[in-house]
């Protein structure tokens, strides 16, 4: 396989050198996805043939009736609410988790003493299965979306503040003194040299929270909720419905691949502008 | 007139003390350029700290142009063993940092970035960022981003250890040019006995920890000079066999 049909390309091929251009990764991962497909259309007809053969379809229902479900809550439309409630719930959370988790991180980061004092606390904090926080969150924001983004921002909170605080603590001292030789504000040593260095440890904080989100308003709308796809998941399950139930994880699951895909695609941006250093 | 006054200084890393400076005296002319001179490891970085007011000292006081040095001393520029540069910033960028910080408007401050650039020799690279850059290449970029503000006083703590021979005699010799112009005071701690006395009017050699002051030589060689070659004059040698002769007596001496 050769990829010498565009002008841009030839220069990467060149730069890499012929050999590299035989290996050539599409061909491999040409090949990798054909199995991958063949992998996932055997998945689905071993199910097919199993259900209500050798297990009863009640309890694994089978490809084709989800896909049915499926079609029903495309074609008319009444996915649609759910879907946008988990986003909703998912986007609200993970910006204000995010939000606090970075300026806690900046702020402990930035106060060694306090962050000496709190220590035992936080920690505590994240021993502490977060999920176990649904009641007292419902007790407190109702059972409508803010119960979810609250789950949802305290599952993403730690994981965001760790990362920051230890790109924080990570800084240079050696540059901190140079910056306050050539007459730096605080300001200006935190804007221009520590939130800069600590971006790299931030985005992988940033990065770890996005599923954390969907798990946290998922799980949120599973305990109590009239909308959403955790709803949806709980709903169908009480009603012994297992195609729903499916149908529902398969949404969930393509939602979970889209946020990752566009973590993905927001980091080679923010890596081509250089704002992800090293 | 930087004045080093009676100045100690003791580390406390939990049980252990470290006597990093005991006792030192000095005081540096205003435009020269003065060389100290010690083993690895005896205060000499912790000096430079000092006037910079990085640290205090425990005991003494370090005094700049009158004044007691309290806080960060932003008069001085300091240019330390590693290159400082910040990696997500480009050469220019780096360079014109100070001035970014000083609230200079963004075109007045690449104009003179690019200015000080082309002086050390780095032009065509202002958009490069550190990572790309060759040591001597940083090196110069660290000089010029110090040089770029105009501090009166130049801290330079081994600048040029990490270069090979041939990049440190260049590195000597665009030091010494841009001090012709400015005339600047320069502190510069080293290893090297040759650079310190092709570039210095003195040379100040330090003891073992703590530090003092062992002695100091006046180096008289005439200026404007060729770093290229002055190293093999006859001054040179003599001055260089003088000061030789003392390191050997000194550290002879601490040994027994």
């Amino acid at each position: 396989m050769t990829v010498r049909d565009t002008g841009a390309d030839d220069d990467a091929i060149d730069r890499r050198g012929w050999r590299h251009a035989m290996t050539s990764p599409d061909a491999s991962s040409a090949l990798i996805g054909f199995y991958q497909i063949i992998l996932g259309v055997l998945f689905l007809v071993v199910w097919q043939l199993v259900s209500g053969r050798l297990i009863d379809s009640f309890i694994i229902s089978d490809p084709i009736d989800i896909a049915d479900r499926l079609w029903e809550w495309l074609s008319t439309g009444s996915i649609w609410p759910h879907v946008w409630a988990t986003v909703h719930a998912t986007f609200l959370g993970f910006v204000i988790g995010a939000a606090l988790g970075v300026a806690g991180g900046l702020w402990l980061g930035l106060s060694p003493f306090l962050s000496r004092v709190l220590d035992p606390y936080i920690w505590a904090f994240n021993a502490l299965p977060k999920v176990a926080l649904a009641p007292l969150f419902i007790l407190w924001f109702g059972l409508d979306i803010n119960s979810k983004v609250a789950l949802a921002a305290v599952l993403v909170v730690f994981l965001v503040f760790v990362n920051t605080f230890a790109g924080v603590r990570e800084v240079d001292q050696d540059l901190v003194d140079g910056m306050r030789i050539m007459r730096a504000s605080r300001w200006q040593i935190l804007t221009k040299l520590i939130v800069p260095s600590a971006t790299s440890w931030i985005f992988v904080g940033l990065k770890a929270g996005v599923p954390y989100a969907l798990i946290g308003a998922i799980i949120g709308e599973l305990i109590a909720s009239s909308r959403g796809l955790g709803y949806l998941v709980q709903r169908a399950g009480s009603e012994f419905d297992a195609a729903g139930v499916f149908a529902a994880l398969v949404v969930i699951a393509a939602l979970a691949m889209i946020f990752n895909e566009i973590v993905n695609v927001m980091q080679r941006r923010l890596e081509r502008w250089r704002i992800v250093s090293r | 007139m930087i004045e080093l006054r009676s100045i100690q200084k003791t580390f406390r890393r939990r049980r252990d003390e470290v006597h990093a400076v005991d006792g030192v005296d000095l005081s540096i002319a205003p435009r020269s350029i003065v060389a100290l001179i010690g083993p690895s490891g005896c205060g000499k970085s912790t000096l430079l700290n000092m006037i910079a007011g990085l640290y205090h000292p425990d005991k003494g006081r370090v005094v700049y142009e009158g004044k007691a040095v309290r806080e960060v001393n932003t008069n001085v520029g300091y240019m330390t063993q590693k290159d400082n540069l910040l990696p997500w910033r480009t050469v220019i960028e780096n360079i014109a940092l100070p001035l970014e910080i000083a609230g200079i408007a963004t075109e007045r401050r690449l104009a003179e970035a690019s200015a000080m650039i082309a002086h050390v020799g780095l032009a065509g690279f202002e958009t490069k960022y550190p990572s790309e850059l060759s040591g001597g290449m940083r090196k110069r970029a660290c000089l010029a981003r110090m040089l770029v503000y105009q501090p009166q006083a130049l801290l330079l703590d081994e600048p040029f250890a990490a270069l090979d021979a041939q990049l440190r005699i260049a590195m000597h010799d665009l030091l010494l040019r841009l001090w012709a112009e400015k005339q600047q005071t320069i502190l510069l701690v080293t290893h090297d006995l040759v650079e310190a006395i092709t570039l210095a009017d003195r040379v100040v050699v330090f003891t073992r920890r703590p530090a003092r002051v062992a002695f100091e030589q006046a180096i008289d060689l005439p200026r404007p000079r060729d770093v290229q070659h002055v190293r093999f004059t006859p001054r040179f040698e003599e001055l260089y066999n003088a000061i030789w002769e003392q390191l050997r007596l000194e550290y002879a001496e601490e040994k027994l």
